[in-house]
């Protein structure tokens, strides 16, 4: 308590001693933990913008002033905002402030002699007496030796002590906690992560505008985008009859690789990536895309090819739009396409009764107008603005089946399914998961390795004590094995 | 051929149910016989008078775990998996690991007088699976498909076993302690441990099982980048299992640095223990995110 004087006098060289005391102390370490654990939870009740971005935007919708107030306090991106990264900086520079200088302790105590035998043994746990026959020292000294205590010998007594890795382990652990969040910012920093929709039978190139979406990390270049190319070949996706449940997904591609000249057939699965030197991609997604011809009225192809729609359910009803901006007047369909074509029970409108194509429909809607595509407000490819257009004409077509409107025609000419790709490179995870397995090593060793003292002194009588650090149990159990050897009992 | 192995898993479980209330009902009549009234004004217990009810209890508990043990397998074997595909699977088999911790550990403690507590936990859950919980067996979905399931899960579902096993003796800890601070015990809690003994055991089942449970985070971590191309996203399932990670990590330096015991280490473990449950049960049921799959 002699700190709470001095402390008028503080200077600021004091105040930050003061300060870097009270931020490493275990007390502030342990409300930081806890701190985390309850930072953490809004983000699990409030959706994300990095997982569940349209969520978010129903938000923004329902109740715009609240989604305001909440966005303000970062509710929508909890683990990037200030608040969540403040907490665990701090933890982690406590951290690193508790266990640096306890690492630097433990090095030279590893090092040292166990501390000499006490004067009066008597006062100590698990003590016992008895008469001496001479050999008990040399009997002590083998049994330390082949149960690897480290010792030390002196004036007729033996000062034993074993248990070490349990700091070693402790130390070790938390090091490896600071090596995780290392391998974590790495790939902040040198990480990359983007997504694409490809129809089965496109090709993709590896370039920043070939992605639907993409994001660098902060130090990641276009330049450092990998070049290759794939070609995606063949899906096949596998359903249960009984509840349409997905069973398998099998996609083959063809790569071709900056240099080489062979192309490579590669298979991506689920659980199975394609790794293509630091870059991996993995299967995400899938749909369909109704193949459509738009002419318009003097019979030209005023638009033609695959377009994808997005799943809807399990049974991949899914929707979307094909946008003929080069018509005149604009033309726009909302669609919908069902891979199995029933009734619905209760609407009376179309759905799917099952995820592979068996009886495919395409069902459309008309418009004719201003589809809005340069009123600069970035637009849905999946959604028409339909505020500016009146609707011309409404048709369910099977496939090879044409739709006249007024104006032009369409004809549904089949479908393809496309997949979605993501394609990640995450430099650090190598350093996480040594982090991951250094911990847990770390952990074994500190919660079930017990830190104990053994004295024994050799007179007219022997004298055993022993003392078992943070109350670990079991040295009782020791200490009577150790006395029923000294005694030549087995 | 999978149906049969399906309603063979049925019976087996229905069977276990039978056996477990009826392990549950003689642990009841235990605890009751064992009181005696001497004179008028103090009760005391013999338990020598309901040793072999005690037996009995016992004999059934094992016997009902093989049952389930059975009625786990044979599910597994219906849908031609590990039988941990949805919350019905996860809740017999957490049940089983319940019961198997509860017998473990009964070879070392005399923990008999927990027994009550552990039949009637396990009908609960095993009455919850039956009834609001089941599914009919069916294959996995593709994201599903990969040996880390098998370590991903089983890891899991044996620490929440041992987690709630703590849960259990840390609420039985200040259940005692309150009535232990009003005077003496009454009758029929005189036969459960000191309160030490109950402080040490939940601190050492956290303890032994914490190491398993950073495994079983870390594995699905590896398990999420081969599946979903990234090891962490602050999916709801991960956040939960981090806020209990946490929460029994902070439990672990009050115990061992700070040196709490007793009370404020017992609500600290209820704390971390709810953590874990609120993310079985809220984030299955009504949660979004990449854990949940169709159905329950």
């Amino acid at each position: 308590m002699s700190q709470q004087t001095e402390l008028p006098e503080l200077d600021s060289i004091g105040l930050l001693r003061y300060t870097w005391r009270q931020l490493t102390s275990m007390r502030t370490a342990l409300i930081l933990l806890l701190m985390l654990g309850v930072a953490s939870i809004p983000g699990s009740l409030v959706p994300q913008r990095t997982q569940n971005p349209i969520q978010v935007g129903q938000y923004f919708k329902d109740s715009p002033e609240l989604a305001r107030w909440m966005d303000r306090f970062y509710l929508f991106d909890v683990y990037g905002s200030p608040w969540f990264s403040a907490i665990y900086i701090l933890l982690f520079i406590s951290l690193i402030g508790c266990v640096l200088p306890r690492t630097i302790e433990h090095f030279h105590a590893a090092r040292a002699f166990p501390p000499a035998t006490p004067k009066n043994l008597s006062r100590m746990e698990h003590h016992s007496t008895w008469a001496a026959n001479g050999t008990e020292l040399d009997v002590a000294r083998a049994w330390f030796k082949s149960k690897r205590f480290r010792v030390l010998e002196k004036d007729g007594s033996i000062s034993a002590e074993k248990g070490f890795t349990r700091e070693t382990g402790n130390l070790f652990f938390h090091l490896a906690l600071i090596l995780i969040l290392l391998g974590i910012s790495f790939s902040s920093l040198f990480g990359m992560r983007g997504e694409a929709i490809i129809n089965v039978g496109e090709r993709f190139v590896n370039t920043p505008t070939s992605y639907d979406t993409l994001n660098y990390g902060k130090l990641y270049k276009d330049a450092n985008l990998p070049a290759f190319m794939l070609t995606v070949d063949k899906f096949d996706a596998q359903y249960n009859l009984k509840t349409s449940a997905p069973e398998d997904y099998t996609l083959n591609v063809s790569l071709l690789r900056d240099g080489k000249t062979v192309v490579e057939e590669k298979v991506i699965k689920v659980n199975s990536p394609m790794t293509i030197g630091s870059t991996r991609i993995y299967l995400q997604a899938n749909g369909y895309s109704p193949v459509v011809t738009v002419r318009d009225s003097k019979g030209d192809v005023a638009f033609q090819g695959p377009v994808p729609f997005l799943p809807q359910d399990a049974n991949l009803r899914s929707i979307g739009a094909i946008k003929v901006p080069d018509a005149d007047p604009q033309i726009g369909f909302v669609g919908s396409f069902v891979p199995t074509y029933v009734r619905d029970a209760n609407g009376g409108g179309a759905t799917s009764a099952f995820p592979k194509a068996l009886d495919p429909r395409l069902l459309l809607a008309a418009w004719a107008g201003d589809l809005g595509l340069d009123s600069g407000v970035p637009q849905s490819v999946y959604r028409i603005d339909t505020s500016k257009m009146l609707q011309v004409g409404l048709k369910s077509l099977k496939p090879g089946e044409s739709f006249e409107y007024p104006g032009g025609s369409i004809k549904f000419e089949g479908y393809i399914q496309w997949v979605n790709l993501n394609f990640v490179a995450d430099p650090g995870k190598k350093f996480a998961l040594l982090g991951g397995i250094v911990a847990i090593l770390g952990l074994l060793a500190s919660l079930f390795t017990r830190r104990r003292r053994i004295w024994i002194r050799v007179g007219s009588q022997v004298e055993v004590a022993g003392l078992a650090k943070n109350g670990a149990p079991g040295l009782d159990v020791e200490m009577e094995q150790f006395v029923r050897m000294l005694k030549g009992e087995k | 051929m999978s149906r049969s192995w399906a309603f063979a898993s049925n019976y087996f479980i229905y069977s276990a149910m039978a056996v477990y209330t009826l392990a549950f009902l003689a642990h009841a009549v235990e605890t009751a016989w064992a009181v005696k009234v001497p004179n008028d004004t103090t009760k005391t217990l013999d338990y020598k008078r309901t040793e072999k009810v005690a037996r009995v209890a016992t004999a059934m508990m094992i016997l009902g775990f093989i049952l389930l043990f059975a009625g786990v397998i044979t599910r597994g074997v219906s849908a031609g998996r590990v039988p941990w595909g949805n919350m019905y699977e996860f809740s017999i088999t957490g049940a089983l690991a319940f019961t198997g911790a509860y017998l473990g550990a009964l070879r070392k403690y005399d923990l008999r007088w927990l027994g009550l507590l552990v039949s009637i936990s396990v009908l609960l859950t095993l009455g919850t699976a039956v009834t609001v919980l089941y599914v009919p067996s069916a294959p996995l979905v593709p994201a599903l498909k990969s040996p880390w399931l098998v370590i991903h899960v089983s890891t899991a579902i044996i620490s929440g076993g041992v987690f709630l096993l703590a849960n259990v003796i840390a609420a039985a800890y200040l259940y005692l302690d309150k009535m232990e601070s009003k005077g003496e015990r009454t009758a029929w809690a005189k036969r459960l441990p000191s309160l030490e003994l109950l402080d040490q055991l939940s601190y050492r089942l956290v303890a032994f099982v914490f190491p398993l449970w950073t495994f079983s985070v870390i594995a699905g971590a590896i398990w999420a980048e081969s599946a979903w191309g990234r090891y962490w996203g602050w999916d709801p399932k991960e956040t939960w299992a981090f806020i209990t990670w946490v929460a029994y990590a902070a439990y672990l330096h009050a115990r061992v640095t700070i040196g709490w015991r007793g009370r404020r280490a017992a609500w600290l473990c209820l704390f971390a223990g709810s953590t874990f449950l609120f993310n079985y049960v809220y984030v299955n049921i009504w949660g979004t995110g990449k854990h949940t799959y169709s159905g329950l």
